[in-house]
């Protein structure tokens, strides 16, 4: 089975977040960076596969030089090849353009299952995996926290969340697939992993190599224009009732009512 | 809590290959998620989170330094690191670590003979063995030259008597690798005793203030016949069981540096957040004092374990440089330890913070494979070329 990972590189999830002092984006100098937790689990998913079925799994991303490291990490958990799709033309790409970009390396490699994370811990758009089927004009199952694959290896049950509940869909492959928390817990790397992780093919794709125009990507091409970055407002210190027990609760009442209008 | 972060004063990750770097980072992501929400509860019970071995043995932590047989054949720097991030996490876990790979591992892969090596270290390094290593008695701790087991040939075989102590795993072991005096030959030796052995028992000792998830016993060993085969053939007499502690004083000078930085980054973080006289208590200048020394002896030692490790690499490291290495860095580990447990207040004795756990452990690591002072008179015969052990 060949398998193709979408991944992308964010920061990490504790990092504090610092505006750019023009407000038009965030200042990332002193981020750690990682592999977004969502396609942790798309290729703890392929690696699985995998060993179940043999084949090859391949990692794909889109974004500058450092997103290297991310890639190799996915290398030392297990993928066998990594592509990078890495050109300053794809810079300030908006959501579709980042899912045509990553639709031209995928018409250039061999799948029978595309999968992705849900969406990715940075902008949460949450719209790559799905704009990516369409541009590929694959069936597409999102936010799966279970993947049942046939014993043949050419479709799937798989399990979605949904509003209180969850919902049973059935895939034919090739197929996107966006992977949710809970569909199986991710692998460290293991050292040996590690060590070897520099001998497996990493490609570097360009737009050239790719055929698409410089013009027709980035934020120049974007349909969605980032007007502007601010933090929420900063919280007012709560407020708190004096008195004896029977009175606070009633001046708690009173104020939920009157003030807050929440009862 | 936010996770661990590491303290890196002086850039010296960039010292790192990026190998290195990710190996750190992945058992640095391992203990924070697996080993720090369990530890405190295992050091309260005495206990040893026996749970952790296969998930070490699967991540390829156990002889990593080793090359064949399964071991993932890293260099002295990466190993280090590992020992590092451990140690960040508890002295009993490296401790552990230590003897599984540098003082049984070890040994087995350099004087073991090929059944040996075939038998033990694929099974060691994935976690599905444990070793253990005795070498210090009741009466013998620094100077284990004097000690009383003894190993009696008879035909084919030989037979041991005789106690030993503080003999961190021998409880949970599958094979302990025993020293004893061996007359005959004038000599000593090391022997790979299996569990279930008959006349041999390895009670475990209680009622350690210190290193308190780590198994300590006793082993007793009463007319245990051996095969001559259990005798590791190419053990170099006393010098083998130096050679052992030398891999593992290696990686406690590493090690001391991951515990000093846990203590630290608690202090730091403590210091920001409590208030006393209407200020944080990091405004004060005694708390700065505090915090900048420990920065500073943390960024020392960290140097000093980097030149250390590459020296080790290059084949060019002395025995006496690791002396120097495990006795200031342990040593600084404690006096941080310390403070940082003093900086804290009352909350300093809470097993909330790790600091008092570190700082009871490393009361052990001071001692353990060569005490503070020992490793001062090895450096004093290497200054001066004049021994003043006796
Ligand atoms: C938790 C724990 C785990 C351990 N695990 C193991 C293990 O797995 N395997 C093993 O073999 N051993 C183990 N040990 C034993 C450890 O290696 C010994 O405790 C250590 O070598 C010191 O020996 P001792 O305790 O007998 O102290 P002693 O040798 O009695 O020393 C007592 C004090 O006297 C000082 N001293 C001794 N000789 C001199 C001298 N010539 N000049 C000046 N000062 C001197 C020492 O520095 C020390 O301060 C462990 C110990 C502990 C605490």
């Amino acid at each position: 089975m060949k398998i193709v990972v979408c991944m992308k590189q964010v920061p990490d999830s504790e990092t504090q977040i610092k505006l750019a002092p023009d407000g038009g984006g965030v200042d990332l100098h002193d981020a750690q960076f990682v592999v977004n937790p969502y396609d942790e689990f798309a290729l703890e998913e392929a690696l699985r596969l995998k060993e179940r079925f043999g084949g090859e799994v391949t990692v794909v991303t889109m974004g500058g030089d450092k997103a290297k490291e991310a890639l190799r990490t996915c290398l030392a958990m297990g993928a066998d090849r990594g592509v990078h799709l890495n050109d300053p033309a794809f810079a300030g790409c908006d959501s579709l353009g980042t899912a045509g970009v990553l639709a031209a390396a995928l018409r250039k490699l061999e799948y029978d299952l595309i999968l992705c994370g849900k969406q990715a811990i940075d902008d949460d758009c949450m719209h790559v995996g799905p704009q990516l089927a369409e541009l590929l004009d694959l069936p597409q199952v999102c936010v799966v926290n279970k993947l049942s694959v046939a014993e043949d290896g050419t479709s799937a049950v798989a399990h979605r969340q949904i509003e209180g509940g969850s919902e049973v869909v059935s895939v034919t492959f090739p197929a996107v697939i966006t992977c949710q928390k809970g569909l199986n817990e991710p692998r460290y790397p293991s050292l040996k992993g590690i060590m070897g992780a520099k001998k497996k093919p990493l490609d570097e794709w360009r737009a050239g190599e790719l055929g698409i125009d410089p013009a027709s990507v980035g934020a120049g091409a974007a349909a969605v224009q980032i007007r502007q970055f601010f933090p929420p407002p900063p919280r007012s210190a709560g407020r708190k009732i004096e008195g004896d027990p029977a009175h606070a609760a009633k001046e708690l009442v009173r104020l939920l009512r009157e003030e807050a209008k929440v009862v | 809590m936010a996770s661990f972060k590491g303290v890196d004063f002086y850039n010296v990750s960039d010292l790192f290959s990026e190998e290195e770097l990710m190996i750190r980072d992945t058992v640095r992501e391992f203990v924070e998620k697996e080993v720090v929400p369990i530890i405190d509860a295992h050091a309260q019970a005495q206990t040893f989170p026996m749970g952790l071995i296969p998930k070490i043995g699967e991540l390829g932590l156990f002889g990593a330094h080793l090359q064949g047989y399964g071991c993932a054949g890293l260099n002295n720097v990466a190993y280090g690191l590992i020992m590092q991030e451990l140690e960040r996490g508890d002295s009993g876990l490296r401790s552990f670590c230590s003897v599984q790979g540098g003082l049984v591992m070890y040994p087995i892969h350099t004087f073991g003979s090929d059944e040996q090596k075939e038998r033990w270290l694929p099974k060691m390094t994935a976690g599905e063995a444990i070793g253990a290593f005795g070498l210090t008695e009741p009466d013998f701790g620094s100077n284990p030259a004097g000690m009383l087991t003894k190993a009696v040939r008879d035909r084919d075989d030989y037979i041991l008597n005789g106690t030993k102590m503080w003999i961190t795993n021998a409880s949970i072991a599958d094979v302990t690798l025993v020293w004893a005096r061996i007359d005959e030959e004038n000599s000593y030796g090391g022997f790979l005793v299996e569990k279930g052995t008959k006349g041999f028992s390895t009670p475990q000792m209680k009622g350690k203030w210190s290193l308190r998830a780590s198994i300590t016993s006793e082993l007793v060993l009463e007319d245990v016949r051996l095969p001559a085969g259990a005798r590791l053939p190419k053990t170099p007499g006393l010098r083998g069981a130096f050679m052992c502690l030398n891999q593992a004083r290696y990686g406690i000078a590493w090690g001391a540096v991951g515990a000093a930085m846990s203590c630290y980054e608690t202090a730091v973080n403590y210091a920001k957040s409590r208030i006393q006289f209407d200020r944080p208590i990091a405004s004060f200048q005694l708390v700065q004092r505090k915090l900048a020394h420990m920065l500073i002896e943390i960024t020392k030692a960290q140097l000093v374990c980097w030149r250390l490790g590459r020296l080790k690499d290059e084949g060019k490291l002395r025995h006496q440089q690791i002396s120097l290495a495990k006795m200031n860095n342990v040593q600084m580990a404690l006096d941080i330890a310390r403070n940082a447990r003093d900086l804290l207040g009352a909350n300093g004795i809470l097993d909330e913070y790790p600091v008092m756990r570190h700082m009871c452990n490393l009361e052990s690591v001071n001692t353990y494979e060569g005490t503070y002072d020992m490793h001062t008179l090895i450096l004093g015969q290497d200054i001066t070329g004049i021994p003043a052990f006796t």
